[in-house]
């Protein structure tokens, strides 16, 4: 017994080792920097200066906000609706949902110019009956578009995931028992289903708070995001790191918090109902 | 609510794959602008064997993605048994919030950090150029490591740890023990964990952007275009992909259902 275990030892090491170097680490490592000056003196000025970009962290938060609730009125039904097919129709689904994930989201991205530029596609058919040319790029509305498209896969699967694995006999228990098919979503389906609607916020809002690209592209450069800032300051040369770590550690701790929240939230919610 | 839900279903598609629709359209543009479509030709896909740029980042992206799903597959599985032996449950949890950061941390700061990493070991060896081949590699495997971790671990704790003691009793050696027994049974998982580390290491974008140097992956050259002009045959390129990816996958679904029907499942 002795020997397999100093075995066990020897599998979980190199594991252990190269997450204390790449994952802690280098956080570390951001930490000081966060709290350092270009030439290396330990200061709070950092994090005393973040104030200047409080508006970039605002409208990330809010934008993140606005489209993950839409990704999810939009990914919910569909995940039910996907459910209620055949199984063959189903995993067909499930391949069309995946399948964009495969497919470079810059160039996806960078697509939706081709469409909604002033001479793009949607200009040009609303041409034809007169009308336009609507101004539909470089706006707000445009960046959560993208953001909506690029991550809407993120909360379609796990929702999908977790609902085709609920009993269906809970289902007929609650018909059963004199339930009409909004009761049964309301108190049967969607409690049931809350974990992959956690999951899904979770893999949509993070991505959406941090992103860097599809502001550059679909908002004109018009909003700066907090990602934006960062890499824009990582760009500027090593004289700004200390700012943009700091930036990233607050964004760090702000994704933190907004995840231990919601995990709160939900805990107090589905504690009763789970099984 | 039939036809409804059915409607809504085929919206959704629709949204989902326009652009790649307005890609696929533009790969075959005869002109040289992926804003209007000028005439069929198939110009871009021959032009893609000159183009040295994009066939380099293909390589370096495959060449990555290949290294560092197969490295985080052998230390993510041998991870995940040396996790499931672990007695300390304050070990077990503290290993696995470590495993869960690069998972539930951005994108952009797990670069960031990664990046002042080696820029700091760099600055501390002096050498001149701190980011290439291997930091992007070790960034990859740094974040595929939780994904393997967590296809593998659910599989280990359904196997049967009687098993392996079985095995043993009837003179296995431990290490014979773990290949004959425990191994095939965790073998779905380890595959699925593989796949997932493959398919996200060709697809990252944010971290390779902050430490891959001079080592461009695709994505890094394909970012780089669209902050100049995209020219059709980057569209060729990815057209090739999708319809690849697409065809494996289809491919991949009806040898499952054929399977499945076979042991008569559905």
């Amino acid at each position: 017994m002795k020997k397999s275990s100093l075995g066990q030892l020897f599998l979980r090491a190199p594991y252990v080792i190269w997450s204390a170097l790449f994952i802690i680490i280098p956080l570390f490592i951001m930490g000081y920097y966060a709290l350092t000056d270009a030439n290396g003196v330990f200061s709070f000025s950092n994090f005393a200066n973040l104030g200047r970009y409080k508006n970039a962290f605002l409208i990330s938060l809010l934008y993140a906000f606005i489209s993950t609730i839409i990704t999810l009125i939009i990914a919910y039904p569909l995940a039910y609706f996907m459910t209620k097919c055949k199984p063959s129709t189903q995993r067909f689904m499930m391949i069309l949902t995946m399948l964009p994930m495969w497919t470079n989201f810059l160039i996806r991205t960078y697509s939706w110019i081709t469409i909604l530029s002033n001479t793009g596609i949607i200009n040009t058919v609303l041409q034809k009956f007169g009308i336009g040319p609507l101004h539909l790029i470089n706006r707000p509305g445009t960046v959560i578009l993208g953001m909506v498209y690029d991550f809407l896969p993120y909360m379609i699967l796990p929702i999908f995931n977790v609902m085709s694995k609920i009993d269906n006999s809970l289902i007929g228990a609650a018909e059963d028992l004199g339930s009409n098919r909004l009761n049964v979503i309301k108190k049967v389906i969607f409690p049931l289903s809350l974990p992959g609607v956690i999951s899904g916020i979770t893999m949509v809002f993070v991505p959406s708070v941090s992103t860097f690209y599809i502001s550059q592209k679909l908002g004109g450069n018009k909003t700066m995001l907090i990602g934006d800032v960062i890499e824009y300051l990582f760009n500027l040369g090593p004289d700004y790191y200390n700012v943009a770590s700091s930036i990233s550690l607050v964004l760090m701790m702000i994704i933190l918090v907004s995840l231990f929240i919601m995990n709160r939230v939900s805990d107090g919610e589905d504690g009763g109902v789970l099984i | 609510m039939k036809i409804l839900s059915k409607i809504y279903m085929a919206l959704i598609i629709l949204f989902l794959y326009a652009p790649i629709a307005v890609m696929i359209v533009f790969s075959f543009n005869s002109g040289s602008s992926v804003w209007v479509f000028e005439g069929f030709s198939l110009g871009w896909y021959a032009e893609l064997v000159f183009n040295s740029e994009m066939l380099e980042a293909l390589k370096h992206t495959l060449l990555i993605a290949i290294l560092s799903a197969t490295i985080s597959t052998v230390l993510g599985t041998a991870a995940s048994v040396g996790i499931t032996t672990l007695k300390s449950k304050l070990a077990k949890s503290a290993i696995m919030s470590v495993t869960n950061i690069p998972m539930m941390n951005a994108d952009i700061v797990t670069g960031v950090s990664l990046m002042l990493l080696f820029i700091f070991c760099g600055k501390l060896f002096g050498l001149t150029e701190s980011l290439g081949f291997f930091t992007v590699l070790i960034a990859h495997i740094t974040f595929n490591l939780p994904y393997v971790i967590l296809s593998v671990l659910p599989k280990l704790k359904q196997t049967d740890p009687a098993l392996e003691q079985a095995a043993m009793d009837l003179g296995c050696t431990p290490l014979k023990a773990f290949f004959k027994v425990v191994l095939p049974s965790i073998s779905s998982g380890i595959f699925t964990g593989f796949i997932m580390a493959f398919t996200l290491s060709l697809d990252d974008f944010v971290i390779s952007y902050f430490t891959c140097g001079h080592y461009q992956t695709l994505p890094i050259v394909i970012y780089n275009m669209t902050k100049r002009t995209v020219t059709p045959d980057t569209y060729a390129l990815s057209t090739i992909i999708f319809i690849t990816v697409f065809a494996l996958m289809l491919l991949y679904n009806i040898t499952l259902a054929r399977s499945e029907k076979k042991r008569g499942v559905i």
